[in-house]
């Protein structure tokens, strides 16, 4: 399942960060980070529950880029 | 500007502010601690959140970056001053200071600029409909969502309005204004039954539509998820960058920790002054230097304004990674029906008639006035005036000859050669290509009409154009006859054509030339999307011309144009070519400087002002470059 979520970054830098950390996540299979549309696209491995994968997606890019934020 | 990029301005001007006091009153001000203090305050209220990046980035295990980069330099040249100022020298906090306040101006120049090509980009592409009147079973409108309305619903779109989903006329005409699909101004006249796409704006009247498509499935919805992932998509320069900083900056890093304490190592070991401090001070120099902001901004900007620009265009490319190949393309093959010619028939010329065009017209018009064949269709469009079909009497139709009977009183005869040698009539043969349609009128010659599919408008020129964006090679693929391909071929100055093709030979030619070609070298397919799916997917760039409504083409080709203007190619190149310059000025720019500066630095020569005042200056003119890349419209 594929699904969009707009999100908020400041720097090119750090949206290829957040990137790497979505792909991380257990539950994504892939993900690609567009800093100049503001989307993250995520690709959830089969029977993953986007909400829940989310959540974690979201505290992994904290970690890396504090002030970014993922619109769920 | 948003909220956060105003508190940042906000912060820069009142710690510029600060330091300009500072420097005024500088000399009164007592002890080196208090000096120290004082600079601290504009420092912290720029740099803090520099600060706590740098330190949150450590304590997550992801060091380096250019907060990292700034907070050691900006640190160490702090140490300097304050090492010089226990040794009773000449201390200065100022460089630290500048250096946060004009890397923070720099960031905040970036977001900005950033921020007003995204929006430029989204204006260009401003199709997403924001409510649909919906009609209910009384007849009353609601303003609803137009993801709530079902397929085959009614809406109702009043002047001014986007048609919010695709949809077919039940009730109205009206004027419809294309130009934010197609990129073209020229208005549509619609009326009832004709197919609406969402994302035009109705201009005139009021228009009932009946929907044929949910949101989702709507033309509006596949163009926007298009254009988006296209950003998605990344090419082979952004790969290029995104790796680059992952190495760059630890390599710069360590070099700036060799030059930190090697050199002195050596000097003590032989026997001179290490002069530590000095070789600190550089080592922060380069550091500051080391930010690779300009390129790691400008590269995707340039794409993004790239794609945007083309898109304003009506020129829909799916991904940075095609953009970068159509700049390479040096082969261009083309379909020929539908692509360097219309796809319908027309009547294209009238020879050896005694009577007027539009007399002759007339009876061919109305002897085959109740036949729905295209070459039918394409004389009731050339006679263009209503078909009275009360004036028709005695219709008989010789199948594989043509058709006889009597219109307004006379006997008329309008078919094939063949048609005319049963009637015994003495007609003229045509040496032009297409279809002739021979007409007797009482009995006697009446000359023939000549009907073929007419070559685009654009086509010649394309072909020219293609020619002097440096493409070395043209070639025209049909399964259409020897005869017309050689006549399309000659008109329109193609360099190399094969005729009487079946589909599965088309793919064989171009699999051809993808062999012979040199590496390097991209070939582009171009056609009308409809079964040549194949070609289209193993060429380098398929292009699907005049795809707006089709589905399968959209979704086989690589760039998408959105009407049929074979002109639109060339265009398509020139962007990508302007595009791609301007990736490869702004890689060579800010990394020839960059280095330069670097050696500057190591050696001593460029202190941290030069170095800052490069990074900055690099970064926004690599980024107003990378802007240019959006005004394409004149290409």
């Amino acid at each position: 399942m594929k699904k969009t979520y707009p999100i908020e970054v400041d720097c090119a830098n750090c949206a290829e960060k957040m990137e790497t950390a979505a792909k991380n996540t257990a539950g994504i299979k892939d993900a690609t980070v567009s800093f100049m549309t503001l989307k993250m696209k995520v690709e959830f491995d089969d029977g993953a529950d986007p909400d829940a994968v989310m959540k974690d997606v979201l505290a992994n890019c904290k970690k890396v880029e504090e002030d970014c934020e993922i619109f769920l | 500007m948003k909220k956060s990029q105003k508190k940042m301005l906000l912060r820069i001007i009142s710690a510029a502010v600060i330091t300009l006091i500072l420097l005024i009153t500088d000399r009164f001000i007592p002890a080196w601690y208090i000096k120290l203090l004082l600079y601290m305050i504009p420092y912290l209220i720029t740099g803090y959140d520099v600060l706590k990046k740098a330190f949150h980035g450590i304590r997550n295990k992801q060091v380096f970056d250019e907060n990292f980069l700034m907070t050691v330099a900006t640190l160490g040249a702090i140490a300097v001053g304050i090492s010089n100022a226990l040794n009773g020298g000449d201390d200065d906090y100022l460089e630290a200071v500048a250096v946060m306040l004009l890397y923070q101006t720099g960031e905040l120049f970036q977001s900005v600029a950033v921020g007003k090509s995204r929006k430029n980009i989204s204006s260009l592409m401003d199709i997403r409909p924001d409510y649909a009147n919906l009609e209910g079973e009384d007849k009353t409108v609601t303003k609803v969502d137009p993801d709530e309305v079902e397929i085959g619903s009614i809406i109702v779109v009043n002047p001014g309005e986007k048609i919010p989903l695709d949809g077919i006329i039940r009730e109205g005409t009206s004027t419809l204004n294309t130009s934010a699909l197609t990129g073209e101004s020229i208005p549509v006249d619609v009326f009832e039954g004709y197919e609406v796409l969402s994302g035009t704006i109705n201009l005139s009247g009021v228009l009932r539509i009946e929907t044929t498509a949910d949101f989702d499935g709507s033309t509006a919805s596949k163009i926007l998820e298009l254009v988006e992932n296209a950003a998605s998509r990344k090419s082979k320069s952004e790969g290029f960058i995104s790796k680059f900083a992952r190495y760059y900056t630890p390599i710069v890093c360590i070099c700036a920790l060799a030059l930190a304490l090697l050199p002195p190592v050596f000097l003590a070991l032989s026997g001179k002054d290490p002069m530590i401090f000095t070789w600190i001070y550089r080592a922060c120099t380069f550091l500051v230097i080391s930010c690779p902001c300009a390129v790691v901004i400008s590269i995707p900007l340039s794409f993004f304004a790239g794609l945007g620009g083309a898109s304003g265009c009506g020129i829909l490319i799916k991904g940075s990674n095609f953009l970068e190949t159509l700049s390479k393309v040096k082969y261009v093959v083309f379909d020929k029906t539908g692509t360097l010619t219309h796809g319908t028939f027309e009547v294209t010329a009238l020879h050896h008639s005694p009577l007027a065009a539009e007399e002759l017209f007339k009876y061919a018009a109305h002897i085959e006035g109740h036949s729905s064949h295209p070459i039918a269709l394409s004389i009731k469009k050339a006679y263009k005036k209503e078909i009275d079909l009360n004036l028709v009497k005695d219709i008989k139709e010789i199948s594989g000859k043509g058709i006889m009977g009597t219109v307004d009183g006379h006997a008329v005869a309008a078919g094939n050669a063949a048609l005319m040698q049963e009637l015994k009539i003495d007609y003229k043969d045509c040496h032009h290509t297409g279809t002739i349609i021979h007409m007797a009128l009482d009995g006697s010659y009446a000359g023939h009409i000549v009907i073929s599919d007419t070559i685009k408008a654009g086509s010649k020129d394309a072909i020219t154009a293609l020619k002097r964006a440096g493409i070395k090679k043209t070639i025209m693929l049909t399964g259409d006859s020897e005869k017309v391909a050689e006549n399309v071929a000659k008109t329109v100055g193609i360099d190399e054509y094969h005729a009487a093709l079946l589909p599965d030979e088309k793919v064989q030619n171009v699999e051809q030339i993808l062999k012979t070609k040199a590496p390097g070298e991209a070939l582009a397919f171009a056609g009308d999307g409809i079964n040549d799916a194949p070609v289209l997917s193993i060429s380098d760039i398929g292009i699907a011309m005049g795809a707006l409504g089709s589905d399968a083409a959209i979704e086989a080709a690589d760039v998408v144009l959105m009407d049929d203007d074979p002109k639109k190619i060339v265009k398509a190149i020139r962007i990508s070519k302007k595009c791609l310059g301007i990736v490869h000025q702004n890689l060579i720019f800010s990394i020839s400087v960059k280095v330069i500066c670097l050696i500057l630095g190591a050696v001593g020569i460029a202190n941290m002002w030069i170095a800052i005042l490069a990074d900055v200056g690099v970064m926004i003119l690599a980024v107003l470059n990378a802007i240019r890349a959006l005004f394409v419209k004149n290409l």
